[in-house]
């Protein structure tokens, strides 16, 4: 079980903050398709960050006196890179669609093109391969019983198994910021202003309210909360690596918010819900619901092939069903023209 | 002045989409080349001379002959390349084709790499499951590529059908479908007895579809392969057959297809505008759903072209990946405005730049995916096309409105820059 828990979060909270990073676009107009690529590019950015650190004499001697503080800093120092250029890489979604009014679904699928094509490339011109790794850097980032100062093999009963030990801080950053920035959105004049830019923008330009300059905000939020969740993505399932794809995660998160009606709860349910389905398409093999040495789902018999689509038929069933129902910002994908009423 | 009342061609609409096409492409190539000029100059691993060269084969990569023996590159006319050429081209034009149909209709269909591969999995079963010798190779071959094409179809329209009747975003429903298929194909193949086994140097592929069952045994030689029609004495040394004229006959007909015919008014009426189109008798729902399992359609039989030439393997364990040619279809309609003929052109300047990427990798230290970043700029820029496209004709009308005679104002052809023969053939097609 306590597997079965840490494998879902590792899984639910990229999707969960990703999804959150879609609703802080469409919320201020801007249908941002691009989450995919901006994704690729911060695992890119995130694991080129860690390897360059890894290879300076100040981590070689905090890895050496076995200071974990600063290593979990660097996990931190290297969330926030992927965030600040996923965050630059958005303004090129931003521009075209907000400036020079083009048309949203191309430009984001633009960036999804542009992102794995400019990391495959550096990272061949890096790495010589197509995958770029850093060494073992997700083992020093996760927190053991070690890095508690606690003694190998000391039970700490449910709850300390399953939520303080083999789990990466960056999962906790991730629910902070996730919690933090629902309220940002619902409970706050800036939220509110920027959720008036996506249902009625010509409503908000005539109280005062700068339409471009918060759909600006919106994106770059969005860009910087989705490469923060690809570095995340990387590090915590991909072992800290980067090779140009983040198995259409990106996409998932979009339909994660889609299933969630652009609502912050609902989407961390979502994601949950999801989260488990790509949980069991990855290990299926190796989860024991019961705890009685018995791997249920294995014994099935059932293809791996079929448990790796699941997530995505169980996708495209929960749209048929929510999208009847579902209530998107009116005015996403919508240029905002001052002129046309 | 009285000029005016017939348009020059330098001012008719059809002259500003192709200009903006037209920058697209060149600004696409001049961002690659800035790219790799930037990254040779900062890198330790490569020279000046080095990074120029990158910077060359950028541009005129088609032209490259290798390099003598002073280790500098040659330049002429390569049958080889432009002969792989038009044959890497034969499956971009299909999916383009696929996606410029889709859009006519209102619909974004990213799902061409899903049926891509459906297409692939029921041209490979059809074609390797008939034992060699029971039916005409000729039969086996239009069999193979019919039951490719219906499979695209049925794949195609299960995203149609949802946006139809359920209202689920079209792009969502197709990458769902892309993953779902990527699964199922790989399913399929790994439960089936098709797995090379014969040629096993390399594991993971399947039997080309010039081995032929007899007695149980993959043979070799003894299967189908797409005609060649003397086009190899034309290209020697290169992998093209008759598929790139199947393809251009294609276009001709969904151009037909498109502009002279009531269903594909109609369909570009749904595209339109859906809820005028039903106001004015049109089925909408019946139309999204034809035009995606046409889309469907298309893309598969890009598969089936590829796969049915006999020299290519496909490599069965794809559900991490989806096939590139699927998403270069993306490219190729938005470079061609959406135009059947102009499809033809923007895929083989696609194949072009897949050509120019392979003479990357191996003359210089510069990789393949080079040409992936020059078609995401291009793509990027088509997003705005029409931003290009208002500024141009804003300017000829500003300067139509003048009252001085000015001698053609018009701003400089690109041609300084196009110095590949394919981007002049491209502009020749797209007067039509």
């Amino acid at each position: 079980m306590t597997f079965l828990i840490q494998q879902t979060l590792l899984y639910a909270i990229p999707l969960m903050i990703v999804a959150l990073a879609g609703v802080f676009a469409e919320r201020s107009g801007i249908i941002n398709l691009a989450l995919e690529g901006i994704m690729i590019f911060g695992a890119f950015i995130g694991v080129l960050f860690v390897r360059l650190m890894s290879e300076s004499s100040a981590f070689l001697a905090a890895k050496a006196a076995g200071d974990w503080l600063s290593l979990q800093g660097l996990e931190l120092l290297a969330m926030l890179a992927a965030a600040v250029m996923g965050a630059v890489f958005s303004l090129l979604l931003s521009f075209a669609s907000i400036n020079l009014r083009a048309d949203q679904t191309i430009g984001g699928t633009a960036l999804n093109l542009m992102a794995p094509a400019l990391v495959l490339f550096f990272v061949r011109v890096i790495a010589n391969q197509n995958t770029l790794f850093s060494v073992d850097a997700a083992s020093w980032f996760m927190i053991k019983r070690s890095t508690l100062g606690i003694e190998r093999g000391t039970d700490l009963g449910f709850f300390g198994n399953t939520f303080l030990v083999q789990i990466y801080l960056a999962t906790y950053i991730c629910i902070f910021l996730f919690v933090i920035l629902s309220i940002v959105l619902y409970k706050t004049r800036f939220g509110l202003r920027l959720r008036a830019c996506g249902e009625n923008p010509h409503a908000a330009d005539s109280l005062g309210i700068n339409v471009s300059k918060m759909r600006y905000v919106g994106t770059t939020i969005s860009g910087a909360l989705a490469g923060m969740g690809g570095f995340v993505y990387s590090l915590t399932t991909a072992n800290c690596t980067a090779n140009g794809d983040v198995a259409g995660f990106g996409f998932l998160a979009l339909a994660v918010m889609i299933f969630g009606n652009w609502k912050p709860l609902n989407i961390a349910f979502a994601s949950i819900l999801f989260g488990l389905f790509k949980c069991i398409a990855a290990a299926y093999t190796s989860i024991d619901i019961n705890g009685d040495g018995v791997f249920a789902l294995s014994t099935l018999g059932i293809s791996p092939h079929f448990y790796r689509m699941l997530p995505y038929i169980i996708t495209l069933l929960v749209l048929a069903f929510t999208s009847k129902s579902s209530r998107a910002p009116k005015a996403e994908g919508i240029p905002y023209d001052k002129s046309k009423r | 002045m009285k000029k005016n009342d017939q348009p020059s061609l330098l001012r008719r609409d059809g002259t500003a989409k192709l200009l903006s096409s037209l920058i697209s492409i060149v600004v696409g190539l001049l961002v690659g080349g800035i790219v790799v000029l930037v990254v040779g100059l900062t890198s330790d691993n490569i020279s000046t001379s080095g990074a120029l060269e990158g910077f060359e084969l950028i541009f005129a990569g088609i032209l490259s002959t290798g390099r003598d023996a002073a280790g500098n590159l040659t330049w002429g006319f390569n049958p080889a390349s432009i002969g792989n050429m038009l044959f890497r081209a034969t499956p971009i034009i299909m999916t383009g084709l696929s996606v410029a149909v889709a859009f006519k209709t209102g619909l974004f269909n990213i799902g061409a790499p899903g049926q891509y591969l459906m297409g692939t999995a029921a041209t490979l079963f059809v074609a390797l499951s008939i034992p060699a010798g029971a039916l005409p190779g000729w039969l086996v071959w239009i069999l193979a590529f019919l039951a490719g094409c219906a499979a695209g179809a049925i794949w195609g329209a299960i995203p149609g059908l949802v946006k139809a009747f359920l209202n689920i975003n079209e792009v969502l429903a197709c990458i769902m479908t892309n993953w779902i298929a990527a699964n199922v194909v790989t399913w399929l193949f790994d439960s089936s007895n098709l797995k090379n086994v014969v040629e096993s140097t390399k594991s993971g592929y399947i039997y080309k579809t010039t081995f032929g069952l007899v007695d149980g045994q993959y043979v070799a030689g003894r299967g189908i392969a797409t005609p060649k029609l003397g086009l190899d004495k034309l290209f020697p040394g290169s992998q093209i057959n008759a598929g790139i004229i199947i393809a251009i006959i294609a276009a001709i007909g969904m151009y037909i297809l498109m502009n002279k015919t009531t269903l594909g008014y109609e369909l570009k009426a749904c595209g339109a505008n859906r809820h005028a189109a039903r106001y004015a008798g049109i089925r909408d729902k019946r139309n999204i759903v034809l035009s995606m399992a046409i889309a469907g359609a298309l893309a598969a039989s890009g598969a089936a072209l590829y796969y049915l030439s006999g020299n290519t393997e496909f490599f069965w364990t794809t559900y991490q990946s989806l096939p590139a040619e699927g998403f270069n279809g993306i490219p190729v309609a938005l470079l061609a405005l959406n135009n059947p003929i102009g499809v033809v052109f923007a895929g083989i300047f696609m194949a072009m730049l897949r050509i120019v990427g392979l003479q990357l990798t191996n003359l210089t230290a510069y990789n393949e995916y080079i040409t992936d970043v020059i078609i995401s700029v291009i793509v990027y820029l088509s997003a705005f096309s029409l931003v290009i496209r208002m500024f141009l004709t804003s300017r000829k009308k500003r300067r139509a409105a003048e009252p001085k005679p000015e001698p053609e104002p018009e701003p400089e052809p690109p041609e300084e820059k196009a110095t590949e023969t394919v981007v002049e053939e491209e502009k020749g097609g797209d007067e039509k």
